[in-house]
């Protein structure tokens, strides 16, 4: 077969493009409380990928018809600043994004105690400060960060990271090279503490055992991306009075 | 040197023992097995484990004295923020405690939008907005001081093991400091300097609310400002 040689994903060693392991994510920083006038805020970075989540509420909406009788509704806008791409991106909202709030709101809902609120609603706004792929992943743990530290009573912790696909070996934690260039990319959250996956798409094509497989990588990532969203947290609260 | 911490910190999602006592929607139980809802921190309290939130959303009850800010004025009735999600409506009525006829009565004469109203919530209940009186003993309109606000998962902390807390404030800076459940701290003082060493006096209890020793801490703080301040 002919055509254009392919960008080497995976070197001859095994590694990959950025020196890292087929199962090794990138570093992971998270911060919470970030934001004074947002009731909880974080930040969250999978290596390059930076994005920022603030939320608001619960509070009565100014949208009377939108309120539940039997509890609040979640309202999230996944957005990426223009200046986040190496490409200027339009601010208006694009079809992707739009799509992208949704399931990253419907990643949330199950774990979200929503009955305790009625008829208000809790706005979850997530900015992608710098993307290098997995935003809609590192939007769902900042997102997640973000709700426990504003005090919305949720029954865990949800996480998100991707699988992809690239030159027939699967890789934890793609970023925007292997998600262009490789051939598949599996986006999953889950929330480990109670056994629940709340988003799980597929983009490309993965045979049934690359599936479980892959599936498997991503939960063990998450539990691990979890304990660090408690760390995060814990560590907001320890610190308070130690400088005093 | 800061305090230690009252016990362990956890975050949402983590297994609490089965017999930690608390109040929902703090605690649920998911599968069979009891969760943390929100940061909370659990202490051992008299052979007890007890979980307490670090973060809350206020929701007001039947029977709650709160301390409201006047947000709107309506034609028979006053919008009040309670610091909750939802907003509260105090009748002019109640207030007035007598017939009230919008023809003659003018609702700014009473409250203007921005003045604090210490009330109690009579009926609420997640279908309807909460509904407060003004009549009884030490309600309405608040005249003098400020209103400090503080996370209502803390006011337990501002009042303190059998108001411990309050006494120790009240008696340290000669302020009158009512906390009320909502996260609104009143404070009434002689003086504008006793004033603002009570105003950081409850911000440090906000700030600390989960380490151990913090009445002493906070008696020493008032003492040291006070002497600081030669008040």
């Amino acid at each position: 077969m002919g055509g254009k040689p392919k960008t080497m994903l995976i070197g001859e060693d095994g590694l990959r493009h950025d020196g890292r392991k087929p199962d090794e994510m990138r570093p992971i920083k998270m911060q919470v409380g970030v934001l004074a006038n947002a009731s909880g805020s974080a930040i969250v970075e999978y290596g390059r990928t930076r994005v920022l989540a603030a939320v608001y509420g619960p509070r009565e909406p100014h949208q009377r018809f939108m309120v539940l009788p039997d509890r609040a509704i979640l309202r999230v806008r996944y957005h990426m600043a223009p200046f986040s791409t190496s490409e200027r991106k339009s601010p208006a909202p694009s079809r992707r994004e739009i799509e992208l709030s949704k399931v990253i709101r419907e990643a949330l809902e199950d774990v979200v105690l929503l009955s305790e609120y009625p008829r208000t609603a809790i706005d979850v706004y997530l900015e992608v400060l710098q993307a290098d792929g997995g935003t809609r992943v590192a939007g769902v743990t900042a997102a997640s960060l973000a709700l426990a530290d504003a005090g919305v009573p949720m029954k865990a912790l949800v996480a998100g990271v991707a699988v992809g696909k690239v030159g027939g070996i699967l890789v934890l934690d793609v970023d925007e090279l292997e998600d262009s260039k490789g051939e598949a990319d599996m986006p999953v959250a889950a929330a480990p503490d109670i056994g629940l996956v709340t988003m799980f798409q597929l983009n490309g094509v993965l045979s049934e055992d690359e599936l479980e497989r892959g599936l498997s990588m991503a939960l063990t990532a998450i539990e691990n991306i979890v304990s660090m969203e408690k760390e995060a947290l814990k560590r907001k609260f320890e610190a308070i009075g130690e400088e005093v | 040197m800061s305090g230690e911490l009252h016990g362990v910190i956890v975050a949402p999602g983590e297994r609490l023992d089965q017999r930690v006592e608390t109040r929902a929607p703090y605690v649920v139980e998911v599968n069979g097995v009891k969760v943390a809802t929100t940061v909370g921190m659990v202490s051992q309290r008299e052979g007890k484990s007890v979980f307490i939130p670090l973060k809350g959303v206020y929701v007001p009850e039947p029977g709650h004295i709160i301390i409201g800010l006047v947000e709107s004025i309506g034609v028979s009735s006053w919008g009040v923020d309670i610091g909750s999600p939802y907003q509260a409506t105090l009748s002019a009525q109640d207030f007035l405690g007598r017939p009230f006829n919008p023809a003659v009565d003018d609702l700014s004469r009473f409250l203007r939008v921005g003045d604090y109203v210490r009330a109690k919530v009579v009926a609420f209940d997640k279908t309807r907005s909460p509904l407060l009186s003004v009549q009884g003993e030490g309600l309405g309109r608040i005249i003098s001081g400020v209103i400090v606000e503080v996370s209502p998962a803390k006011i337990p902390r501002v009042i303190g093991k059998k108001r411990s807390m309050v006494e120790a404030l009240e008696a340290k800076t000669g302020c009158s400091v009512f906390p009320a459940v909502n996260g609104r701290v009143h404070i009434d003082c002689p003086s504008r300097e006793l004033e603002v060493i009570a105003v950081l006096a409850v911000k440090l209890i906000d700030r600390e609310a989960h380490r151990v020793g913090l009445t002493e801490k906070v008696i020493r703080f008032i003492e040291d400002e006070r002497k600081a301040r030669g008040v």
